[in-house]
This record gives structure tokens, sequence and C-alpha cells, in this order.
């Protein structure tokens, strides 16, 4: 019965079929091959660290002395910083505009938050450099320092430059990413929930819970993709984190990312351990983007089994 | 439909006439630093002779593996190739790779002090210890000895560093090594090292955003960059005990002193030159070639380029803020480039 089905099936869409399968395929395989060529190209850093590359933080290309913990500290604590940050943001920003606006405000807000993301990374950087450091120097960190400074996150010299600055900045370029596709999926909510809440007498407020609680799922990876971004942005945080492989509690301090160590020393890198020193890092931040996807993967499956059995 | 053919046409013949006019096409890679005056150089030569030289600005250290590797015919860098490079190059190419010094740079000191009028002066041992983190006052008294009656501010030193791999690094820690033990010892030289303490900006812009920005800041620049965006520099004690500013007759004067008692492979590192004139932080910047190359075409354009560099070549140095070889430089120069072979056999 199957086979005759097939057989009497399109030759054209089989083929079809066939290829985009192919294609599909592709990227798994591009996937694959990318994590191996990294682990290859990183055998020798390996063979020579072992584990020790995760844990110690010497970054010394001269002795030829490598530990990846600052970078990997600097890129997870500034990613989530970011996050902290731009996800009230742009919550708040996906609400107003698809539940609160108005038509003719809403069509202009959603194109300039858009805009944002079409911004070039080094051009986040020069302002970054220009305008936010200098501000962050002269009035905001002194201010955290007067106000917080018995806080560990806010001792130190106020330079300006360094893990604040990067949050900051990445916490801008992450925002229209979650504020556009939290509108989106809010936006698809049918509009049948909402009168059906308002026809039962719920307030505005209360039809917005409702209608958020619908998107959870969709919001949540908006956020990831969101903290994708954070952690692969290269350009705009290399020029103003201060990059210096230091693990401080001080938000004041300079930090160092994973892959502005890559951008930084790429390069110039000659000696074949440094290299690989360097080829390991982009393993290991090829790793834990795929590792936060999948966390989001796993979050999102969960939220919906617990929204289905609550239905 | 005619004008697409037409065009296409067009593109083929575009594509083939290199091959069709028997053109030779040389590729190299490597250093950013000597970018400009390099793709003037290919740029004029291309005009005067037909030959096309594509230059891929990657970085020295790319520039290095690319000519190991043999997939470009020359490569470019900023810090010589060590003797271990060169022996595995040599082991995978089957021949030798020559440096072939063109033009020189230097690093200068800027910094961002605005109540001091003066020019400030330092010499190595103390810029070594402000490196370091072992001076962090303006108004410390090693400072202060080195600039009487200057009024020197009680602030805290920022030191800005490059964060990128460069070769304005490698000269700059390469003088540092040779003027300062502690820094020799614990920190050492390279095109990127484990910075003590400071800030790292991304770039000569990136260092000089930092020091700009920043009341109180130190960092290096390459000369050319602080001449084109006015910045202000210290002068530099030199081997000889005499404070030099640098510009391109200090630089050059680096390389005179130098050229005395160059090694016979021209790996010669400028800094703390000898020589009243001579400012300390100078240095080379090279072209890798092989000894001896397979194609007889490329080695030939190629040995024709590298005397015209030197012959016509230099006079372009200054105007795009780099030092023009001394003459007994070149002479060396010449003397190397005439000694590669192809397929083992001299050149015309």
């Amino acid at each position: 019965m199957l086979s005759s089905n097939v057989a009497s099936e399109n030759i054209g869409d089989f083929i079809y079929k066939k290829l985009a399968q192919f294609f599909a395929l592709l990227v798994l395989l591009l996937v694959i091959v990318m994590g191996y060529e990294m682990y290859i190209g990183s055998q020798l850093s390996i063979d020579k660290f072992g584990w020790q590359f995760l844990v110690t933080s010497t970054w010394d290309p001269v002795k030829e002395i490598f530990g990846a913990l600052p970078a990997i500290y600097g890129t997870l604590v500034s990613s989530f910083l970011a996050l902290f940050i731009s996800l009230p943001l742009g919550l708040g920003v996906a609400i107003f505009l698809s539940e609160l606006a108005p038509n003719w405000l809403e069509k202009p807000l959603s194109f300039f938050t858009e805009l944002l993301a079409g911004i070039p990374s080094v051009v986040y950087g020069l302002w970054g450099i220009f305008v936010l450091v200098p501000w962050l120097r002269n009035s905001v960190e002194p201010l955290l320092a007067k106000h917080l400074g018995y806080l560990p996150f806010f001792k130190g010299v106020p330079y300006g430059f360094g893990m604040l600055a990067a949050a900051i900045i990445l916490s801008i370029m992450v925002l229209p990413i979650i504020s556009s596709i939290s509108r989106d999926v809010l936006k698809s909510v049918p509009d049948s929930q909402r009168e059906a809440a308002l026809a039962l007498g719920a307030t505005k407020w209360e039809v917005i819970k409702i209608v958020f609680s619908n998107s959870r799922s969709g919001i949540l990876g908006a956020t990831m993709l969101g903290l994708g971004r954070a952690i692969g942005e290269t350009m705009a945080v290399t020029m103003v984190i201060g990059n210096r492989a230091l693990i401080s509690p001080s938000l004041f301090d300079p930090a160092y990312t994973m892959a502005s160590v890559l951008a930084n020393e790429f390069t110039e890198a000659s000696s074949d351990l440094y290299l690989s020193a360097l080829i390991e890092l982009a393993l290991i931040l090829f790793f834990i983007t795929i590792i936060i996807n999948i966390a989001a993967r796993l979050l999102v499956w969960s939220l919906e089994k617990r929204w289905s059995n609550v239905k | 439909m005619k004008i697409k053919l037409f065009l296409f046409a067009a593109i083929l013949l575009s594509l083939f006439s290199n091959m069709v006019i028997g053109q030779v096409q040389l590729n190299g890679a490597g250093a950013t630093f000597p970018y400009v005056i390099y793709s003037k150089w290919f740029d004029l030569y291309n005009r005067e002779t037909g030959v096309r030289i594509n230059y891929q600005a990657i970085g020295s250290g790319a520039g290095i593996r690319q000519v190991t590797e043999g997939t470009v015919d020359f490569g470019a860098s900023d810090g010589p190739m060590s003797d271990i490079q060169l022996k595995k190059a040599k082991e995978k190419r089957g021949t030798e790779i020559l440096h072939i010094p063109t033009v020189m740079g230097a690093v200068v000191l800027s910094y961002n002090l605005p109540s001091i009028k003066e020019v400030m002066k330092l010499d190595g041992k103390t810029v070594g210890d402000i490196f370091l983190g072992k001076i962090i006052m303006w108004n410390d008294k090693r400072i202060v000895e080195l600039n009487p009656g200057v009024n020197l501010p009680h602030r805290p030193i920022l030191v800005a560093h490059r964060s990128d791999g460069s070769g304005t690094s490698y000269i700059f820690t390469n003088y540092l090594s040779k003027v300062n033990t502690e820094w020799a010892k614990n920190v050492g030289f390279g095109t990127a090292v484990n910075w003590p303490v400071g800030l790292g900006g991304k770039g000569n812009d990136g260092v000089a955003g930092i020091v700009k920005q920043t009341e109180g800041s130190i960092g290096y620049v390459e000369l050319a960059y602080a001449v084109q965006n006015k910045l202000q520099y210290a002068t530099l004690k030199n081997k000889d005990g005499y404070f030099v500013k640098a510009d391109f007759n200090t630089v050059s004067a680096a390389a005179e002193g130098a050229s005395k008692n160059m090694p016979e492979d021209l790996r010669a590192i400028l800094t703390n030159a000898p020589g009243k004139n001579a400012y300390p932080i100078s240095g080379f910047t090279w072209l890798l070639v092989y000894k001896n190359m397979n194609d007889r075409k490329k080695a030939e354009s190629l040995v024709k380029f590298l005397h015209w560099a030197m012959e016509k070549g230099e006079a372009y140095a200054k105007d795009l803020y780099y030092a023009p070889l001394p003459e007994s430089v070149i002479k060396l120069c010449e003397k190397k480039i005439n000694s590669i072979t192809a397929n083992g056999r001299a050149l015309k």
C-alpha cells in the first residue's frame, strides 16, 4: 500500500524532498565539521594543558602559558548582565508596542527598535568609546561608588572602560532582538483571548498578564537569542571592555571575553601552541553556545508541557 | 540579451587578459603596519610595469604562517621570524626565507597631562617601571628626577596598551626587555604579552582613544599615528644618554647606528640602538621572501620589484609617515635581493 503510494508520487516531488533533506542535513554536517576542525586544531593545547585550561587564569603568550578562565568568566558575566538590563526593558517595549500603543505610534516605534538591530557593532563600539565611557567615568561610576561603594561590585578606580561599559553596550545591542521578537510573539496571541478576558471583566493589566503567560515560551526563546548575540558579540565589546585577563567582582574593572581574545590575538599568533590555545578558546565558545541553546530548548519544552497540562 | 552577452564577454576577457598578455601576478600577505606604503608601491609599480601585486594585510603572525605554508609568493612581518619558525619553514618549503627590511617605524609614548606644558622626558627604566605597575603616581621621584622644574601632578598613572597582537607591541616590549631587567624577567617581549597593569585598547586608535580621554594616562602608539593625530609624546633617553624626540631623522639614525653590526640575515631589532641621534624604540618592517623560487617568471618580477622599492620606493616613505631606510641598509638589502634564485640558478 505504502510502496504503491510512493511509486505514484510525482518524481519531481520525490527529488525535491530528497534535495531539501540533503540541504537540511548539510547544516548539521557543517556544525559537526566545524566542531571537529576546532577539536583537531586545539589538540596541541588540549594535550599540554588538559582541564587546567578551563580553570587557570594566566594568559601569557610570551611564556606560552594559557588559561581561559578569565575569558570564560568575562563572556558569561558580561552577557548575563546585559540580559539583566535589557530583558525588563525589552519586555516593556514589547508589551507597550503590542498591547498599549496606539496605531500611529506603534509602526514608527517598531521601526526604530528594529533599526537598532541593524547598526554595525563597530559603530556601537565607537559610540561606546566617545559617549558611553566618558559618561560612565564622569557621572555614573562616581555616583555608584559614592552610594553603593560598600558593595564589591562598585569598588576600584572608575575608568569608564570595563565590565560595566561592556554590559551596557551589549544590553543596547540585545534590546531590539528581545523586544521585536517578543512583540511578534505577543501579537500572535489570538484576539479572542483578549476579548474573552475583557468580557469576563478583566482589567487591562489582567489581560496583559493572560496574554503574557500565553507567550512565555516564545519570550524565553527571544531571550535566548539575545543571550546568544551577547555571547558572540566581539567588536563593540572589545572596544570598551579594557581587555584584561582579570577576574574581579568589581564592574569598574577591565575584563576580557572569549570573542575579544580571538579578535585581538588571532592574526598575530605565530607559535603553534598559541594558535592552538586560541582555537581551543573558540571551541569552548562553540560549546557554551550549544549548551545555552540546548538549555533554552529544554526550558521551552518543559514550559510548553506544563502549560498544556494546565489546559 | 545582447548587452548581457557583451558584458559576459567583457568580464571573461578581463579575467583572462592577464594570462593573454602573459603578465605575472604576485600574491603577498602579512603585516598591517606597512600596508599604506605597500599599497602605494604596488599601485605605482603596476602602472609602471604592468605587474600586479596583491597584498592582504592580515597581520604579521598570519603573514608568517602563510609564507611557511607556501600559499603566498611573499610575506610581510613587523617582527622577525624566530629561529624555530625559520627552521620549520625551511623544512616545509625546502628553501630558506630571507628578511628584506623595507621601511621603519617607531613607537612613541603618548600621555595626557593637561597641566604640563613642557614635553615630558622619560628613560627606559622608568617607562618599564610604569608599565610594570611599580611607579603608580605621576609625581614619583623617578619621574620628577628626569623632569627637573616640571610641576608633576599628584595623580595616579593609568597605563594603556594594545590589546591586539601587533608589531607595535613587539618593538615596544622588546625595548623594555633591553632596558629594564625586571621586565625582561617577568614579562618578556612578543606581539602580545601578559601585561602586568593597565587597560587594553584595540589598535592604535583604541590606545589613543583611552589616552585622549583619560587624564593621567600614558600609552604607546606608532609614531605615524601620533604625528597624523597630533598627539603629544615624550622624548626618550637613548643608549648614549641623550634625550631624543622621535621623528623620521632620529628613526633613520637608529638604523644607521645599528647597520654597523647588522646581522647577516638582516633580522636586526633596532631598539635601544647606539648613536647620539638614535631614537631608541625604532624598528624595521620586513618582506619575507623565498631564497629559491620554483617559478622563474615570478622570481624575476619579484626581484625587479624589490630593486624598484629600494631605488625608487623609499622616496615615498616620508609622505606616508614612515621613516626611509638609510643608504647603508639599502646596500645590504640589495645584496640580499641579488641572492634570490629560481630553481637553484641565479637570476639575470
